[in-house]
């Protein structure tokens, strides 16, 4: 009843094109935004900001760059966080080495240089697939951590080989509290978002699926394989540097390397897989499932106990939330193999026949 | 029945966040448990999380807390993973009636993240025997305190006790000392610290990186066999420990040669090892046992009432456990300290605590009163310095417990002080931070 196209009418090629084609999608979609950005900084506390919103933002940022590679190119990699540990070390070292430095550039270049090294490590994807690939891209996730902790150059000489964000400042103003935090990651994920949401429905983005589908029969069709393969990694690159730097600048603050380890590449992973591969929006729910689901336990298990006041050995609930946290996610796996994403795609479906399905 | 479980956890989200005001009148003072229960560190974890709690309890019992303002405090995991940390700071951030007292993050990379939030929000900031080694220059890290001894320290510390053992400072010339380390921000602290030191006492050190977790040491201490070292430096955590001292074996190198840090150094590392561990040298800055009185306290007042935090009762007195405890005496302390000055008998807030904590003075008189005479050392802080204590002892494992062999031994703080200074320097300059003047601190 409420979602329903019936009477839209499109009458020019713009209005058959656009990326939300049905009233009630653009509809949703600007009230999100506008919650997002005016509603949340009004109603939140320093605790959303700092400790859900942003970090479930730069996940889903993460999550998002892998999607556009594994979900819709087709190349399994396992390079996620490595990729993040390049933005976020010469997001740093820009800002650091070059007096005077806008804070957006140093994000954009670091982007580009993840997206340099996205495509070297990209290579071997032109000749193997499939979990092979993968492999090749364990490669990186280990280069790129080696190669941090042993050249000084990238943490500024620093002994523990640790690296202090500088201050986030755009046109003279400084993004200092969560609230502003939060704000920056936010713009910049959504526009991210729409550039990919926007890149998939190109040629590119066809060429990604076209690639993913078959690789042979998209070679005969004309696609260039090389440049479809390395364009995928570069973008793909290209979004997870632009997360790992925000999660250094606006969300930790200071980083090691070792926090970009193979454990976060497999946490990102598993984000898409939950939220659904080849969905922008999947990378967001995906995202959620893994960084905010933990947390929830943790604060509904110890409430319960609080309130009903029965006390079990903390050990125990820890370890009980793991437990739970697994179940979950081979119950989604099972409900829905296709991820989250899916199941929003069918509750709209059904939504259209509401309330006379057929 | 779907929608109820999810409403009511959105409620139970939202009440975490929004809490805070409900007990704003109580006599409270609100300390967070944020420690870790699962995972592979858990070993540790779950020995310093019980300690620590087990303390406080116990003085509540036993005093009713401190003039009495009771601690209270909830347990939030942080599964060793920093961004489970740092969510576990924001949430406790706001409890109790003045908020977190201050936090022991109890991993060097969450201390790292909560630099930057802790001074904002005027939370201390508490590493006892990890975190940063240049927080000890209060000037620069207000909140910062990596108290007791900071990894450069006890390093400095280690060299002594090899010097002791040679028959003076001067043997040390000419010998080989390998630097067995976790390939990680904790293991790599001391790399330039051996450096300087190797270039004023004339030894050659060679540093040795094992990939984290540390279950693979064959090429290591094949390498370290043709060198043939006079010690070996373990520089270890969680499960690389009793790998390397298995490994030792293997290459036939003396485990009496193996001087490990005091993250190696507890009965989780050494018991997984078996016989080969028989020999082992570790540092700490605290000693195992249960016949202080105070553990002999807690097991009174806690224990025997059918409380307490460990499961396992035959942990209490283990090296994790004592650490614990050390780390809730100095929270303790950092509280009465603070309330000395700002008012007894009220609770203290974050800022107040730092106060406290820059003025705390535990002498041997007061570790007499407080039941720990040699069970942690004298500790005397400042504006200046945020380390306060700067000695360590040596223990050997015989097999079946810790067996203390040398008495507090300090570091070199000529060597340590400049490079502290120098580090927070640069720290300094590359945040914009105008050092404080301590002259002018009250």
């Amino acid at each position: 009843m409420l979602y329903r196209e019936a009477g839209q009418f499109r009458s020019t090629y713009g209005e058959d094109q656009q990326i939300f084609p049905i009233r009630q999608d653009r509809i949703a979609i600007g009230l999100l935004l506008v919650v997002a950005f005016a509603v949340v900084p009004l109603v939140a506390n320093q605790y959303w900001f700092a400790a859900i919103l942003t970090p479930f933002l730069i996940f889903g940022l993460a999550a998002l760059g892998l999607n556009i590679l594994t979900g819709y190119a087709g190349q399994l990699s396992l390079g996620t966080a490595a990729f993040m540990a390049v933005g976020a070390f010469m997001a740093y070292n820009f800002e650091l080495r070059i007096p005077g430095m806008p804070i957006l550039v140093s994000f954009v270049l670091a982007g580009l240089c993840a997206a340099a090294v996205g495509i070297v490590f990209g290579l071997p994807s032109l000749r193997i697939k499939g979990f092979y690939l993968a492999v090749a891209t364990l490669a990186c996730q280990f280069f790129v951590l080696w190669a941090l902790q042993r050249f000084g150059w990238f943490t500024n000489y620093s002994s523990s080989g640790v690296i202090t964000a500088q201050k986030v400042e755009i046109f003279g103003y400084v993004f200092e509290s969560a609230a502003d935090k939060y704000l920056l990651t936010l713009a910049i994920v959504a526009v991210m978002a729409l550039a990919a949401k926007n890149l998939m429905r190109s040629e590119t983005g066809r060429a990604f699926m076209a690639v993913r589908d078959m690789d042979v029969a998209a070679s005969v069709i004309g696609i260039p394989m090389m440049k479809t393969k390395l364009l995928a990694f570069a973008i793909s690159s290209f979004y997870c540097g632009v997360a790992g730097a925000l999660y250094a600048f606006c969300y930790l603050g200071t980083v090691e390397p070792e926090a970009f380890n193979l454990d976060l590449s497999f946490r990102i992973l598993f984000m898409i897989i939950i939220g659904g591969v080849g969905s922008i929006l999947g990378s967001f729910i995906g995202a959620a499932f893994i960084t905010l689901l933990p947390i929830l336990l943790s604060v509904l298990f110890g409430t319960v106990s609080h309130l009903t006041g029965f006390e079990i050995p903390h050990a125990w609930l820890s370890n009980i939330e793991l437990i739970v946290f697994g179940a979950l996610i081979v119950f989604f796996l099972i409900v829905e193999p296709h991820g989250l994403a899916r199941l929003w795609q069918i509750a709209k479906e059904k939504l259209r026949l509401w309330p006379f399905p057929h | 029945m779907k929608r109820t479980t999810i409403s009511l956890a959105l409620a139970a989200l939202g009440a975490a966040g929004f809490s805070g005001f409900a007990q704003a009148q109580a006599k409270e003072q609100y300390v967070p448990h944020n420690y870790y229960w699962v995972g592979p560190f858990a070993p540790g974890g779950t020995g310093i999380a019980g300690g620590a709690i087990d303390y406080l309890n116990m003085l509540n019992a036993r005093d009713g807390g401190i003039n009495g303002v009771k601690f209270t405090g909830d347990k939030c995991e942080t599964e060793y993973n920093n961004a489970r940390g740092v969510e576990c700071y924001e949430r406790s951030k706001n409890k109790g009636p003045t908020g977190a007292t201050l936090i022991h993050p109890l991993s060097t990379g969450i201390t790292y993240s909560l630099i930057d939030k802790g001074t904002q929000d005027k939370i201390p900031i508490l590493s006892v025997g990890y975190g940063r080694a240049d927080a000890s220059d209060g000037r620069v890290f207000p909140y910062i305190f990596p108290l007791i001894t900071n990894y450069w320290s006890q390093n400095t510390a280690k060299i002594k006790f090899m010097g002791t053992k040679a028959g003076g400072m001067d043997k040390l010339k000419g010998m080989k000392i390998v630097n067995l380390y976790h390939d990680s921000a904790y293991g790599k602290e001391t790399i330039p610290v051996l450096d300087v030191q190797a270039k004023k006492y004339g030894f050659q050190v060679t540093h040795i990186a094992v990939p984290s977790p540390g279950n693979e040491q064959q090429a290591q201490w094949l390498q370290i066999r043709q060198i043939n070292p006079n010690w070996v430096i373990l520089r270890g955590w969680g499960v690389m420990n009793p790998t390397a001292i298995k490994a030792a074996q293997r290459a036939g190198y003396p485990r009496e040669k193996v001087l490990g840090v005091w993250w190696s150094g507890a009965e989780e590392d050494v018991i997984p090892a078996g016989d080969a561990a028989k020999g082992y040298i570790a540092a700490g800055f605290n000693v195992s046992g249960s016949n202080y009185p105070v553990i002999q306290d807690i097991i009174k007042h806690v224990y025997a009432k059918g409380k307490g935090e460990m499961e396992d009762k035959s942990r209490i007195g283990s090296i994790y456990y004592n650490r614990g405890v050390v780390f809730s005496m100095i929270t303790a302390e950092a509280v009465r300290t603070a309330q000395n000055r700002y008012g007894k008998g009220q609770p203290m807030t974050g800022e107040q605590v730092r106060w406290g904590l820059e003025n705390l003075v535990i002498d041997e008189k007061r570790l007499k009163e407080l039941g720990a005479v040699g069970f942690m050392q004298p500790l005397k802080v400042s504006c200046l310095d945020h380390e306060g204590g700067g000695q360590v002892k040596f223990q050997q494992w015989d097999g079946k417990q810790w067996k203390v062999i040398s008495d507090w031994i300090s570091s070199d703080q000529s060597i340590v002080r400049p490079m502290v200074e120098a580090s927070a320097a640069q720290y300094a300059k590359e945040k914009g931070i105008t050092p404080r003047d301590c002259s002018k601190e009250k």
